[in-house]
């Protein structure tokens, strides 16, 4: 509660919240009152994108519960809302990593180090449909798809050519792949052993995420409990041999990207969070020993104040969660650092050119909220995946945020803010409000099996739809502002080099031609065998790379074992 | 009653396209049988045939409709069910859209169309006669 | 489109679901088609499969078909599913806990919506089995969700009738109605492996002494964990069991019996009650006691009793 203090010859007095409160009053019954007789306003009612009122205007009385030390603390300490490091950008820039994956490894190593040698400060790679799947790229169910949504691997030899002349233990190495995490992991931990880089130096990830797929992105393979069981194995090995590495991006962008509100996305991934670190403790592993590995990944969508008022209650969140419900000590096990997209689905397929705008706004609200790193979206998004220009007008854009507009100068310029620090605090609020609920259904395992999430997002997805055919969701060139002309500005839409399925083929078949089949053959033995216990499925799969068994191989090894996952959809 | 069979041909997992539009055909009064994600074309032929259904509405955004499509319109043809209707619909460059309306998919819609347009198109095109 | 129901090829989905197509649409071209597929009906085993909504049993039916392929028999399912009250449509997605048959021609599935059939719902399953029947499946496995009274009459085309819960759904048992726990030959308790389950079978243990099983079969109870295949093994032999006991019994032809008479009657009242109605929609006499009735001139009873008067007296002998 304020005090008045006694003026100083000249100056106002110091208002009191009471006298604030009777201001305004005085404003809305006259001002607002006068303007809005003579240009009402747009709307009875304003609402960010998930629903959440939006007042005319925000002022002390909404912060005056604030405890800056309990709420916001100093960013690298608890509870970390205004950042997870001391210094932030004025030390380290968020890494710059716009993703890249297309054709053949060789394809991809092109555009990485195109990427790299225009400023790019860390590497992400994406693949194919088979390759995500698990299929190798002769399988029939690969038909069509190699090499088109991303790079076809097969064996190690493709993930050597991808990083060929990549210093690997300078750069981190990100790699956006799900329910066959655990083989590009081991592919990759095999990799660097042959080019003799010490393991402690390999920075980087693996999404690795499989709960998220089972709700949202829908990559599966296994049953649920398999599933879960590999990311722990993962998780537990990286944390033991690599102690640079991150073994999993908890994801919130795919939840968002199948329908979510930017609430349900903060809650859904913090409770998949949980569910990890439950299991991974189950092994006897301390908190504190691996959740200074798990980082996260959130989306960047269009409600710019919303979305950096969800990291900062995301972090906040987390910081809360792993103290108090898991015992964490380490400051590192507390802090919530993540990975951040610009939103997709958010980008349009008319006047694409538009997609730039939206891109450079998204990208913003991420690093005013404090991301570690970033993949600004191309404005081709909608259309293909990413041509060279549109991933380099992209890293422009981070480019420009970070060296032309200074908002990286100084640290969470928005905290204190009266808007942005409500908003923070409802959005929390409504994340434990969501945890509850998961936590009363068994947790997030549990709340995935009976399609607690599911029907969540379908239901929201419902809803954005109706708003949009209705007009109340407006997009800008589609639903409003509609030029019956076309006038789109034609860009250049990268395009799918037919030859790749076949070449692919072709390099696949000469390494099965040139391996051991018999060492490969034992080397599935001990794989499977190891799953059928309760072992570590790293280090076979690891003895299986090396001896150049395909992906495709050592999934359908694994399949044998653990059944394949039915969903039950929902709409 | 008119029955459409909403079908995820491909790894293609993104399914917030196909469930919206079966919600909005459900609402309009149609019965739609989804074929559930990752399905092969001959899988969704064969679906399409025993649920007898006046058209199939094919979801792909993977860019790999030019593989998926034509191998599902050979199929119904194979079993007799060339007059089972075939939309495709998600992320289909122009220059595809005619290619596959030569090979016969009768009609072809990009992400910008409105449930409202798909329903209208196959009250006008497809119905053995609505409800 | 006419079929020449005799020149129909048994080999051809196509036309299966054609047919079925008309059936649904048209009861009086499902009657000339059943009447022309009859002598080569009867000769398949009927299972129904019912149960509130969330216990498993399209996962269950997933099961189940599996092993009846391993016993090489061909199998037809129809999954029922309700339709919307509002718009009338519906979305159909049990097939999809059913896709790892896709590839297989022993396996035919076909999906139905509730709607408005204009001779019932119960009719057009009844008469959907049949044309099944005519086209060489061994099994037919109807799958509908519910437990009321639709359900009991859908299930009356079983010769096997299984009724599946699971525990937490509120109070599992309790949410099973006396009717088609009547009817039930198989009970089954599904995700056994939940907590809950234990008790969830004792209840049933109980129910089941309460209601009577009209013939002398000990109704078995099977706990199943669907998705892993756990108890399907078990499932599928307590159903190969009722189908002895129902052969050796001779209840099956009682069953069948039974089951034909109902069908008859049902039939011929769906037609009267149609006849009535159209009568009372054209000028007459009847027409203008009803409307008596409507404006409360005249009681109910009266008025029913004075139009089936008028409507001819009933035949004797």
């Amino acid at each position: 509660m304020a005090t008045t203090r006694k003026p100083e010859a000249g100056l106002p007095a110091q208002a009191g919240p009471d006298h604030i409160a009777g201001a305004q009053a005085e404003w809305e019954a006259r001002d607002v009152r006068e303007a809005a007789e003579r240009a009402p306003e747009r709307s009875p009612q304003f609402e960010t994108l998930s629903g959440l009122p939006v007042k005319r205007l925000y002022g002390p009385a909404d912060t005056a519960g604030l405890e800056y030390l309990d709420a916001l603390g100093f960013p690298g300490r608890y509870p970390y809302t205004r950042g997870p490091y001391p210094t932030m950008y004025r030390s380290r820039p968020w890494t710059m990593r716009q993703i890249a994956g297309y054709g053949t490894g060789r394809d991809t190593n092109a555009r990485l180090k195109y990427l790299i040698a225009q400023g790019q400060t860390g590497i992400s790679v994406d693949f194919d449909m088979p390759t995500l799947m698990g299929y190798d790229s002769d399988d029939p169910r690969a038909r069509g798809e190699v090499g088109r949504e991303g790079v076809a691997v097969d064996t190690i030899e493709d993930l050597a050519d991808i990083l060929d002349g990549i210093d690997i233990g300078a750069i981190s190495v990100s790699m956006t792949i799900n329910p066959t995490a655990w083989v590009l992991f081991s592919m990759y931990v095999a990799l660097a052993e042959r080019r003799g880089v010490p393991p402690g130096s390999l920075s980087g990830t693996v999404q690795a995420d499989i709960l998220k797929e089972y709700i949202a992105q829908k990559e599966w393979i296994y049953p649920i409990p398999a599933g879960m069981r590999i990311v722990r194995d993962l998780i537990v090995h990286s944390v033991a041999h690599l102690a640079r590495y991150n073994p999993i991006n908890i994801s919130g962008y795919h939840i968002r990207e199948a329908g979510a509100t930017a609430v349900q996305e903060a809650a859904f991934t913090l409770a998949n969070g949980i569910a990890y670190v439950e299991e991974v403790r189950r092994t006897g592993l301390e908190v504190d020993a691996f959740a200074p590995r798990l980082a996260f990944y959130f989306i960047a969508e269009r409600d710019f104040f919303e979305e950096i008022a969800k990291f900062r209650a995301a972090r906040r969140v987390w910081a809360k969660i792993m103290r108090d419900r898991f015992g964490a000590r380490r400051p590192e096990s507390m802090r919530l650092r993540f990975h951040c997209q610009t939103a997709g689905s958010s980008l349009t397929a008319r006047e694409p050119i538009n997609n730039i705008a939206r891109t450079s706004l998204q990208a913003l609200s991420a690093v005013l909220g404090g991301a570690q790193s970033l993949h600004a979206n191309g404005m081709d998004e909608a259309l293909a995946i990413p041509s060279e220009l549109a991933m380099k007008v992209a890293l422009r854009t981070q480019q420009i945020i970070l060296d032309e507009t200074r908002v990286a100068s100084t640290i969470d310029p928005l905290g204190g803010g009266y808007f942005v620090e409500a908003l923070t605090d409802r959005v929390e609020a409504e994340i434990w409000a969501y945890l509850r609920r998961i936590d009363d259904l068994g947790g997030a395992v549990a709340a995935a099996e009976q399609n607690f999430f599911q029907t969540e997002i379908a239901d929201t997805a419902y809803r954005y739809h109706q708003q949009k055919e209705r007009g109340e969701l407006t997009v800008v060139g589609v639903n409003k502002y509609v030029d019956p002309s076309g006038g789109d500005v034609p860009i250049a839409l990268h395009e799918i080099d037919p030859g790749v399925e076949a070449e692919q083929g072709a390099r696949l078949a000469r390494v099965k031609r040139e391996r051991d089949a018999r060492e490969v053959a034992r080397r599935l033995a001990a794989l499977a065998e190891t799953a059928r216990g309760d072992g570590n499925l790293i280090p076979p799969t690891i003895e299986a790379v090396r001896a150049h068994a395909t992906l495709g191989e050592i999934v359908q090894a694994l399949r044998d074992v653990f059944g394949t996952y039915v969903e039950r959809p929902v709409f | 009653m008119t029955r459409v069979l909403m079908a995820k041909v491909g790894l293609d997992g993104h399914d917030r396209g196909v469930k919206v539009v079966a919600r909005a055909l459900r609402d309009a009064g149609f019965e739609v049988v989804y074929t559930g994600l990752h399905r092969t074309p001959e899988e969704v032929a064969v679906a399409a045939v025993q649920e007898d259904v006046d058209v199939i509405g094919v979801s792909i955004l993977s860019g790999a409709h030019m593989a998926l499509v034509p191998p599902l319109l050979d199929e119904l043809r194979a079993n007799d069910a060339a007059d089972i209707k075939v939309l495709v619909g998600g992320v289909i460059p122009e220059a595809d859209r005619a290619k596959l309306r030569e090979l016969g998919a009768a009609a072809v819609f990009d992400q910008d169309a409105t449930t409202d347009a798909i329903v209208e198109w196959i009250r006008g095109n497809a119905g053995r006669g609505g409800r | 489109m006419t079929a020449r129901v005799d020149a129909i090829d048994p080999g051809s989905p196509r036309t299966l679901g054609r047919l079925i197509t008309r059936i649904e649409n048209d009861p009086g071209a499902a009657a000339e088609i059943v009447a022309g597929l009859w002598n080569r009906t009867g000769r398949a085993r009927r299972i129904g499969l019912t149960g509130p909504p969330g216990v498993g049993k399209s996962t269950l039916a997933d099961q189940l078909i599996t092993a009846a392929r391993g016993g090489g028999l061909r199998v037809a399912v129809i999954g029922v599913d309700p339709s919307s009250p509002f718009s009338g449509g519906a979305i159909l997605g049990d097939r999809v806990r059913m896709l790892r048959h896709s590839g297989d021609s022993g396996v035919y599935i076909r999906s139905m919506a509730a709607r408005a059939h204009l001779g019932g719902l119960a009719a057009a399953t009844r008469d959907v089995a049949y044309v099944m029947e005519a086209f060489a499946f061994d099994l037919v496995l109807v799958e509908t969700v519910g437990v009321g009274q639709s359900e009991v009459e859908i299930m009356g085309l079983a010769d096997t009738v299984v009724v599946a819960t699971a525990p937490g759904l509120g109070d599992a048992v309790q949410t099973l109605k006396a009717g088609i726990l009547e009817i039930a030959d198989v009970l089954v308790v599904n995700k056994a492996d939940r907590p809950g389950a234990r008790e969830t079978v004792m209840q049933l243990r109980e129910m089941r002494r309460l209601v009577p099983h009209h013939d002398a079969w000990d109704v078995p109870i099977v706990e199943t964990a669907a998705t892993t295949g756990t108890g399907t093994a078990e499932l599928w032999d307590a159903i190969r069991r009722h189908g002895e006991h129902l052969r050796t019994s001779g209840e099956l032809d009682a069953r069948r019996s039974r089951r034909a008479e109902r069908e008859v009657l049902d039939l011929v009242e769906t037609a009267l009650a149609s006849r009535v109605r159209a009568t009372l929609r054209h000028d007459g006499e009847p027409a203008e006691i009803l409307a008596e009735a409507k404006r409360r001139e005249t009681d109910p009873h009266s008025a029913a009793k004075a139009i089936l008067d008028r409507l001819g007296p009933p035949s004797r002998g």
